[in-house]
């Protein structure tokens, strides 16, 4: 097999190839960004939680209307949003803490959605129909992701310094501005979208995978902010193309295979990263002794 | 039942009118059959002489039946067994001994033209309406047998059913026939059309490496792709792809058509579209021709 041969024509001969890769590409654009922030904030399992708290949305939407992108998007959004908003006023009006609310609140949307589920019966096909699969984006599903990507980039320019204000010195920016609140919730507006989109079109793991793990990889190679989020924008999309690759020669799940490629980038990352790796670690200190 | 009912029965028979009396026909017989298309047959053949009762019902799949002690039970009380026989109900021979049952087992499928597939007898053969026509006959023959008083409604039904068989056969085949034989390819991940293709001439063929269990890898859905072009496939039936909008990207990328559901090995429940054998046959035929048609 030639490389043209292996890397490039079975985008050429397929179209669902050339969707899916398109569909990877525009969601590692939107999700290096929100990814990075994410980590930065200190909220990496947040992503994973909000994702839970969709459950429900999907599946009251599955249920009333059928299967219908709009209508299930729609009710994941307003789910996830309900369950953002509700931990989040929780931890206003209370001494508890937001993460423990999102816990108490991501369950029980989570166990709602999974009774609803069963209450209709044949729970296996119903979780694979509310979850797509990147195999099988379709062009609505394209362009919700292409559509949440853009509108997603649009409001990262605009919100982009108070928010990056806020992840460091919280205090300063209620000082100066006062909006830091405002600020949390339309970036946590950003988050649920990029998760339902994710969800949507690609499935369950692929939305959370490609959020978190370039962006954790990232943390390896550079310091800045912006250069964080260029990195895992670059590695989102490296791993969407090479995790499709693989599982088009070696016949493996699409889904599985692109997020443990970008698992495998992390683990790699972090051997042998610029910063906060192990080399940087062990090998550097190693250096400084015996200089 | 006591004795008293019984008399106070047998009293208001006899003061009823002299042509209700003949209507106090024995209790029907009690039939048993291995799944609900039988069951069907049976009923319809059958009528108010016989109870019928399947052991796998609508809906469900008599491959992975497990048996429960009730089964067994009717069984012992059964006045008849009937069967597919080919190897369809691997299960009933220990199951109708360990119930102790005395009735006779009708093997519907007997004297059929059998289809192999390589070394493994092909037991789907009520998918072909001639076949079927033939489990008629066996269940009917079986039914006079256990019943010879009511021989003549028997026969009449039976000849009734057959009939409507042979009719829609025959509507099927003449509406293919403005198909020519290269317009009639499907691909099916199922193994059960097999005799349903021979009788009506249609070019079935699997769905080449499909396995039903977990993800897609995308040299799966690029096989299935590569095949149906190659091969100029005109519908794709394939149900065990639970996420419909995959089949839908993989024929329309393909340029096939998306085949509805097709029924196999099980009625739908009461009151749906398939839930006779007739109703399912035709609706087979019905989605198989428009699958065929909307690929031109």
């Amino acid at each position: 097999m030639t490389l043209y041969g292996a890397i490039v024509q079975p985008f050429i001969e397929f179209g669902f190839m050339r969707r899916a890769l398109v569909a990877c590409l525009a969601l590692g654009l939107s999700c290096g960004p929100v990814g990075t922030l994410l980590v930065l904030r200190r909220m990496s399992l947040a992503g994973d939680a909000m994702a839970h708290a969709l459950l429900p949305g999907a599946a009251v939407a599955f249920l009333l209307v059928g299967l219908s992108l709009p209508a299930m998007s729609l009710g994941a959004f307003i789910a996830a949003l309900a369950v953002a908003a509700l931990a989040g006023g929780v931890a206003r009006f209370t001494a508890q803490r937001e993460d423990a609310s999102l816990a108490g609140f991501y369950l029980i949307a989570l166990a709602g959605g999974v009774m609803l589920i069963s209450l209709r019966g044949n729970s296996v096909d119903l979780m694979r129909v509310l979850f797509g699969s990147i195999l099988a984006v379709d062009d609505a599903a394209l362009l919700l992701v292409a559509g949440v990507a853009s509108a997603s980039l649009v409001v990262l320019a605009v919100v982009w310094r108070p928010l990056l204000v806020e992840c460091f010195d919280p205090g300063f920016l209620r000082a100066v501005a006062g909006h830091g609140a405002l600020h949390h919730q339309l970036f946590l507006v950003l988050l649920v979208a990029n998760l339902v989109a994710g969800f949507q079109a690609l499935g369950t793991l692929m939305a959370v995978g490609l959020l978190m793990l370039p962006a954790i990889a990232a943390r390896c190679w550079a310091q800045s902010v912006g250069r964080l989020s260029a990195i895992a924008c670059a590695i989102a999309a490296a791993c969407g193309y090479g995790g499709l690759l693989l599982s088009y020669h070696f016949g493996l799940p699409s889904g599985p295979s692109i997020v443990l490629l970008a698992g495998a980038v992390y683990l790699v990352s972090l051997c042998i990263g610029t910063r906060d790796s192990l080399r940087a670690r062990f090998f550097t200190a190693h250096r400084h002794r015996t200089a | 039942m006591t004795a008293l009912p019984n008399r106070r029965r047998a009293l208001i028979a006899a003061c009823a009118l002299p042509g209700l009396v003949a209507a106090q026909a024995p209790a029907p017989l009690k039939v048993v059959a291995s799944f609900s298309l039988l069951a069907d047959m049976v009923a319809q053949v059958g009528g108010d002489a016989v109870a019928v009762h399947a052991l796998v019902g609508p809906d469900a799949d008599a491959h992975a039946f497990t048996p429960a002690p009730a089964d067994a039970q009717r069984l012992a009380q059964a006045g008849l067994i009937v069967v597919n026989g080919l190897g369809f109900e691997g299960w009933i021979d220990r199951l109708v001994r360990a119930s102790g049952s005395k009735a006779p087992v009708v093997v519907a499928s007997q004297g059929i033209t059998v289809r192999r597939i390589g070394q493994v007898t092909d037991p789907h053969a009520w998918q072909s309406l001639v076949a079927a026509q033939r489990y008629v006959e066996n269940i009917r023959a079986a039914l006079v047998a256990a019943r010879p008083a009511q021989a003549a409604a028997i026969n009449a039904r039976a000849a009734t059913y057959t009939g409507q068989l042979a009719a829609l056969d025959a509507s099927v085949r003449s509406r293919l026939a403005a198909l020519p034989p290269g317009e009639r390819k499907l691909v099916t991940s199922h193994d059960a059309f097999g005799y349903l293709a021979d009788a009506w001439g249609l070019d079935m063929r699997a769905a080449q490496g499909w396995t039903t269990a977990g993800e897609a890898s995308a040299a799966d859905v690029a096989r299935l792709i590569r095949q149906l072009k190659a091969q100029k496939v005109r519908a794709l039936f394939v149900e065990n792809i639970s996420d419909p909008r995959l089949v839908e990207r993989i024929a329309r990328e393909a340029g096939a058509a998306v085949g509805g559901t097709l029924y196999s090995d099980a009625l739908s429940p009461p009151g749906t579209r398939a839930d006779t054998y007739l109703k399912l046959m035709a609706h087979n035929a019905d989605t198989l021709l428009a699958a065929l048609m909307a690929g031109r």
